[in-house]
């Protein structure tokens, strides 16, 4: 891949990134969520089209206009989460899309002999005639390995693979990948997990902000150089200056013991009046789980939540609201907002009660004024307070969220990936906003996946791995490099 | 006006232009018939059962959910309310009050089971529904021996068949007229009705923002329970006799004709009680004219099933054309 380009509204995705892979080479790529990783694998699988630069297998130039024609070229895909068919058993996930025929009739012997094949050629033994949904993870990923193999494909890209095996299964997946390898099969290994890059991976590739910043043989690229690499430095000066927290503020949120396995497990913290605390980690790491589970989104296994030092029991999201939280979601389309509804009818939604009048109406002048009122204060570009919300920007829809919360005068607001796709401009008035919040005396956590959000706007910094608060940082201690390392395993 | 009130009112007044112009071409083609007071009662009259049991349908629908037991729930309450007003040793007002009732909580408590396992199980109501059609009309036809139970007491025959003012408005279009004014103002006045509509566009969404998914779906179903009992009720009335046979089977499929030719979205989050009512006076016009103009009866299905069609594919092509704009 050389001079590859991508660019989506708004964003550049990647800039002149140029990639190769030798037969029988595994080549790591690395980098921060969002720094481009995923974007150029997809447009190596044909499922994006690159805006520039070009492809070459085998030393012809290919165009790859479609997952088909990537296939065809042998190409195969294994991402994170998997494309099986749950009610399938593995012969039929294989030959999906490719079966063998008899005639009008599927031939299942001939199926089954060339899954077996495959299998006998990776060295692996699985149940072949149950649904895949009852096979476990590890299993399941060997079936998509071998699906892409029935389909003679020459370069494989694992996204993530062994995110959720156990060490074990690791090894396991490790052998098989070295019997590819020695087939003279080209794999681009996407992780996160820093530390078993010296075991598998022949070269690694940093990507950062859509650019590849350094590729060197692993032997000869020690983690902290890596890290060095992904982080690298930044500009920081569009953060607003945070207030300090006093010395004596008061606890406004404890957490103790919350537990909702697999992915919370056992996590504890406090907050107190005037603080913003950062949830860091990587993705899947169990943050949006730890801030669902406080809200009542989800509910906990075990654990005791305490607001202003009040024991409180939460079993759904209305409990949540109820004792003063308010949780303003990571996906604000599938969870913030009814898109078909208006301005007006989305700020209100969480309190309505304050709209009623004595004959249990709504009244919709005292919404409209209300909704005026916050369109203003925030800023929210929308002709009229009955615009759908489907028709605003990104970046509007979600002050319209924040202008639901708002409404209720929460003691602890809850962000989860407050600025994800949203413009510069938008995020710097969600700063100021946030840090509106905290003078007001409200307590606030905040997860993000963008390390220099988090370094700029959290006083102190929690950082999550496998659901677990691993270490903590003050904010004058925390820097990029000591943060990766953490949540990614590969502390010193 | 707001841009979203005027679109609201230019689709009103265009459903309202388009129902006067039809009125008058079928007029037109009937030689005058059509349009002679007594046959726009008529008309009115017959829409109202379509149209009670379109209303609950209406949130249903709203919801994203679908009520199918409708139908046999008429002949159920029907059976039910004549039983217990034979036995019960009531009269006058007293006797029509109860049996109301009655029929009310049998229909709203069969809502209530149809939403237990949507609720709890995240079942689809497709299925819960189903069964309880099944099971519904299997009751009605135990409770009542298979055979219509007569009403013995002739206090509700003006309930069911009487007309106020010189018999210029029939009292079924009276209950029609107090339903569509409720129901409007349940649904688009009230929090039920916001919540209604907030489950329907983004069911999680609306968890999150803290509204009890469960109580408000169970609501609807309960409500749409309770327009079966009420049009049961008046079918008991009209008949003098609560029969399992009321309920032929089309009764279901007509008011979710109604709902859908009135604009209310399948896929939920959208529609209205009015939108329903120019959909069942729509079918109420068309079935009228077509029998005025002696159409064969095999053929007015044909129709009947075309304007559907052509209704939600006109609204899809509508939404589709917003969506470019």
């Amino acid at each position: 891949m050389r001079g590859i380009g991508k660019s989506f509204p708004g964003v550049r995705a990647l800039e002149d990134v140029s990639l190769d892979l030798q037969a029988g080479e595994v080549h790591a790529l690395v980098g921060e969520n969002g720094a481009g990783k995923s974007t150029l694998m997809k447009i190596l699988a044909g499922a994006l089209a690159a805006d520039t630069g070009e492809i070459a297998i085998d030393g012809k130039t290919v165009t790859i206009g479609s997952p088909r024609t990537a296939e065809n070229l042998g190409v195969g895909m294994i991402y994170q989460e998997f494309n099986l068919v749950p009610a399938l058993n593995a012969v039929d996930n294989i030959v999906l899309g490719n079966e063998p025929v008899n005639g009008l009739l599927l031939d299942e012997g001939a199926a089954r002999k060339r899954a077996e094949a495959v299998f006998a050629e990776l060295g692996i033994t699985l149940p072949l005639t149950v649904g895949t949904s009852s096979l476990r993870v590890a299993q399941q990923q060997m079936i998509e390995i071998a699906k892409v193999l029935s389909r003679s494909a020459r370069i494989i890209v694992m996204d993530e693979p062994t995110a959720a095996l156990t060490n074990n299964e690791i090894t396991k997946l490790f052998e098989v990948i070295r019997t590819l390898k020695a087939r003279g099969v080209g794999i681009v290994y996407i992780s996160h997990r820093l530390e078993e890059l010296p075991d598998i991976a022949d070269r690694v590739t940093v990507l950062r902000d859509g650019r590849v910043i350094e590729t060197r043989v692993t032997k000869d690229f020690p983690p902290d150089d890596i890290i060095r690499a992904m982080v690298g430095r930044r500009l920081e000066s569009h953060f607003p200056d945070l207030p300090a927290v006093a010395p004596d503020a008061p606890v406004v949120l404890a957490v103790r013991d919350l537990t909702r396995a697999p992915s919370v497990n056992g996590v504890s913290f406090e907050v107190r009046r005037g603080e913003i605390v950062g949830l860091a980690g990587l993705v899947g790491a169990g943050r949006t789980e730890i801030v669902r589970a406080i809200a009542g989104a989800d509910i906990p296994e075990q654990g005791a939540i305490d607001v202003q030092g009040r024991a409180i029991r939460i079993r759904s999201p209305h409990d949540g609201i109820a004792a003063g939280f308010a949780f303003i979601t990571e996906d604000r389309k599938a969870q913030g907002l009814v898109l078909g509804m208006s301005v007006r009818e989305n700020v209100t939604l969480a309190h309505l009660e304050q709209f009623v009048e004595r004959d249990r109406l709504i009244d919709r002048r005292k919404e409209q004024a209300t909704t005026r009122e916050y369109i203003e204060q925030l800023d929210i570009r929308t002709p009229s307070t009955e615009q759908l919300v489907r028709n605003l920007s990104g970046g509007n829809q979600q002050k319209v969220v924040l202008a639901k919360w708002l409404l209720g005068n929460a003691k602890v607001f809850l962000f989860d990936e407050p600025t994800r796709g949203i413009d510069v401009g938008a995020k710097a008035e969600i700063y100021n906003l946030m840090v509106k919040l905290v003078n007001g005396g409200a307590g606030i956590v905040m997860v993000s996946s963008e390390l220099p959000e988090v370094l700029g706007m959290a006083h102190r910094i929690l950082v999550i791995r496998g659901g677990r608060i691993v270490r903590e940082f003050d904010r004058a201690q925390a820097t990029p490099d000591a943060v990766i390392a953490a949540a990614t395993g590969a502390a010193a | 006006m707001k841009a979203e009130t005027r679109t609201y009112w230019l689709r009103a007044g265009g459903a309202v232009a388009f129902l006067i112009v039809l009125a008058l071409v079928i007029n037109f083609a009937s030689h005058g018939t059509f349009l002679q007071p007594g046959n726009v009662v008529r008309v009115l009259r017959q829409i109202t059962y379509n149209f009670i049991m379109g209303v609950g349908e209406t949130f249903v629908i709203i919801t994203a959910g679908i009520d199918l037991s409708i139908g046999s729930l008429i002949s159920l309450t029907g059976v039910v309310m004549a039983l217990f007003a034979n036995a019960t040793g009531l009269h006058g007002f007293a006797l029509i009050a109860a049996t109301l009732i009655v029929g009310l909580a049998v229909g709203g408590a069969a809502g209530f089971v149809n939403a237990v396992p949507v609720v709890k199980l995240n079942l689809p109501p497709f299925i819960t529904t189903l069964a309880m059609m099944q099971i519904a009309l299997g009751l009605s036809y135990i409770l009542s021996g298979g055979q219509p139970v007569p009403l013995q007491s002739t206090d509700f025959q003006n309930t069911g068949y009487g007309s106020f003012l010189h018999t210029i408005v029939p009292i079924p279009v009276i209950w029609m007229i107090v339903v569509l004014i409720v129901s409007s103002v349940l649904l688009m006045r009230t929090r039920f009705g916001r919540y209604v509509f907030a489950i329907g566009g983004n069911e999680e969404a609306a968890r999150l923002a803290g509204i009890s998914v469960g109580r408000v779906k169970t609501a609807v179903y309960v409500i749409s329970g309770m327009c079966a009992g009420m049009v049961g009720f008046l079918y008991m009335s009209l008949f003098s006799s609560g029969s399992p046979q009321t309920a032929t089977g089309n009764e279901m499929l007509n008011a979710i004709a109604a709902v859908v030719v009135g604009g209310t979205s399948l896929m939920g989050g959208r529609g209205a009680i009015v939108g329903t009512f120019f959909g069942a006076l729509l079918i109420g016009f068309l079935d009228n004219a077509m029998n005025l103009l002696q159409i064969n009866s095999y053929l007015q299905w044909v129709v009947l099933g075309g304007v559907i069609l052509l209704a939600v594919v006109l609204d899809e092509l509508r939404k589709r054309y917003l969506k470019r704009a």
